[in-house]
């Protein structure tokens, strides 16, 4: 059972009162753009077996969106972050570096 | 040099019993890696074992290796609920499917090993109005692809599963889309009579072998890098399922797919009471009884990636919760077991088998959480598209697709879809 702080009302929720919303950080690529960009923003994820950074949404608390760094592999969460960035936190960033040497925050597309 | 493989008949289950049972051989020969096939296929899945076994029936390709981090059919092929069908909407679905459930037909006589193939039917609930409308198109579609299902009612519902509550409250049967020539198969020895039959053409079954590299050479695959060394192959087949999107990471690309968790638990087992396939995808929840008397129920997926092969346990309780609605009786059984499997989702759920990006590169995935009924489908065309480059069953498969906006849209049609 997945349990995610919500950065916006502080709230410990257990998944069955969260929504997934998928990767985050994704750059978003509209008219104008090349088809292969246009076909990563849309269907191309990292999927990756470790450090995933996503979004969620509080639906059935506040209500609002935010993200959260979480092993795919282990299901451990490194922390919870405003949705309001393009980067995650330099501390989560360091949590994940402290449990994962060598790992590091790649430009995710 | 291997003795050659005795076939399987009665005469030899009299003969054996008559000596106690010493003179049966091992199913496939235990092998070591050599330092060059043709082909490699990277996991010994249901779709890797049939794309071998296909290359060697149909194209004489036998210098193949298949290699297996973990042993042969512990993925996701030996952990599905073994629904069989081919009621597809779109075209190329229907081709491929309706190819593996015709495949699944005589697939005993072919590979010479009970597969327990059992056409009993399969019946997918209409338990809302859009369900209805959308399941009597797709009958409409089935009858243009010259795929046997039919549209039928409530009370022929109840005829065919007298133990089901067609009167809701909350999810009343309003009707069902009835395949009879779908069913189920046992789905390890769908696994293990590929590879006995793959195995005597010569092919080299590698289980405990993790490929950790995807080794190229000027913009070609060179071979793999795996815990058994290194083996250089001409072709490279990744047929890995949920870690396709690992396995091209090492290749140098990425896939249109997300993993996550699928869960299936069985009960105790009790005596027959039902002898169809029900699927009810508005409440994400399916239910056959095995031959050992286990009611097999499988549930949707978790909403989050991961690939812990354990999924949440809320949604088994949801799958259980309404599916005790429309089978009050299942209330007072106990359950067993329960198990996750790691599958791997396309934007349109349908499956991706397309040349990749690297040269000599060939990708077998996406099947999600519907793929063990199209496995002799999926090996047969994948190994022509290994084979050839090309291939009619295949050809609308490909990674492509998405770039084209070309999608064969199965997730709205089929809801859940296994
Ligand atoms: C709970 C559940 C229920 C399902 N129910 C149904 C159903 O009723 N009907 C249906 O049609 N489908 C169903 N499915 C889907 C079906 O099981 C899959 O689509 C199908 O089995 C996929 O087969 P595969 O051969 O592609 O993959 P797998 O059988 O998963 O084989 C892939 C193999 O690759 C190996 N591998 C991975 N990485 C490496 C590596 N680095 N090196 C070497 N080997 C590697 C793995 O160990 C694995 O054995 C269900 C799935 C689940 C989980
Ligand atoms: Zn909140």
């Amino acid at each position: 059972m997945l349990i995610l702080e919500c950065p916006y009302c502080g709230v410990k929720a257990e998944e069955t009162e969260l929504t997934a919303g998928g990767e985050a950080h994704l750059k978003r690529y509209g008219p104008g753009s090349s088809d292969d960009e246009f076909e990563g923003y849309l269907f191309t994820r990292e999927n990756p077996m470790g450090v995933h950074f996503e979004r969620w949404r509080h639906s059935n608390g506040c209500g609002k969106w935010f993200h959260a760094a979480r092993s795919t592999t282990t299901l451990e969460v490194f922390g919870t972050y405003s949705a309001q960035t393009t980067e995650p936190p330099q501390e989560i960033k360091d949590k994940i570096s402290a449990r994962h040497p060598g790992w590091s925050w790649r430009d995710q597309s | 040099m291997q003795t050659p493989l005795k076939r399987y008949s009665a005469f030899a289950i009299a003969r054996e019993a008559l000596r106690d049972h010493t003179g049966w051989q091992r199913a496939w020969r235990k092998a070591q890696p050599k330092k060059r096939y043709d082909v490699v296929i990277v996991g010994a899945g249901g779709h890797g074992l049939a794309t071998a076994y296909y290359l060697g029936k149909n194209f004489g390709i036998t210098n193949i290796a298949i290699l297996e981090k973990g042993w042969l059919g512990g993925g996701n092929t030996g952990r599905n609920t073994t629904i069989i069908r081919s009621n597809y909407l779109q075209d190329p679905s229907a081709a491929i499917y309706e190819k593996a459930r015709s495949l699944y037909e005589t697939m005993s006589q072919d590979l010479n090993y009970n597969v327990m193939f059992s056409p009993r039917g399969v019946m997918m609930l209409a338990q809302t109005e859009h369900e209805v409308r959308g399941y009597q198109r797709t009958a409409h579609a089935n009858a243009l692809q010259g795929v046997a299902t039919e549209f039928i009612s409530a009370q022929r519902v109840k005829e065919l599963v007298p133990i089901m509550n067609i009167n809701g409250p909350r999810y009343p049967v309003l009707g069902a889309l009835w395949q009879p020539r779908g069913g189920s198969a046992r789905h390890d020895a769908v696994a293990w009579g590929y590879a006995r039959a793959c195995s005597a053409m010569g092919m080299d079954i590698i289980q405990k072998c993790e490929v950790t590299a995807v080794r190229q050479e000027g913009g070609k695959v060179k071979g793999v890098t795996t815990s058994k060394g290194d083996i250089d192959c001409e072709k490279l087949g990744l047929v890995v399922a949920g870690h396709s999107g690992a396995l091209a990471d090492m290749a140098g690309f990425r896939l249109p797919l997300e993993s996550v968790p699928l869960q299936a638990l069985v009960s105790e087992p009790i005596k027959p009471c039902m002898d169809v396939v029900v699927m009810a995808n508005t409440v994400h929840g399916y239910m056959s009884q095995s031959d050992k008397g286990e009611m097999v129920i499988g549930g949707g997926t978790d909403a989050f990636n991961s690939y812990t092969q354990r999924g949440s346990f809320h949604h088994l309780e949801e799958t259980v919760r309404a599916l005790v609605e429309t089978f009050p009786m299942i209330s007072r059984l106990k359950m067993l077991r329960h198990w996750g499997g790691i599958v791997d989702v396309t934007g349109d759920r349908s499956p991706i088998l397309s040349k990749a990006p690297l040269e000599g590169c060939f990708v077998n995935c996406g099947w999600g959480t519907g793929g063990f009924k199209a496995i002799p489908g999926s090996g047969w065309g994948f190994a022509e598209l290994m084979a050839r480059g090309q291939s009619p069953l295949t050809d609308e498969f490909g990674l492509n697709r998405f770039t084209e906006g070309r999608f064969i849209d199965e997730s709205v049609a089929a809801g859940v879809a296994h």
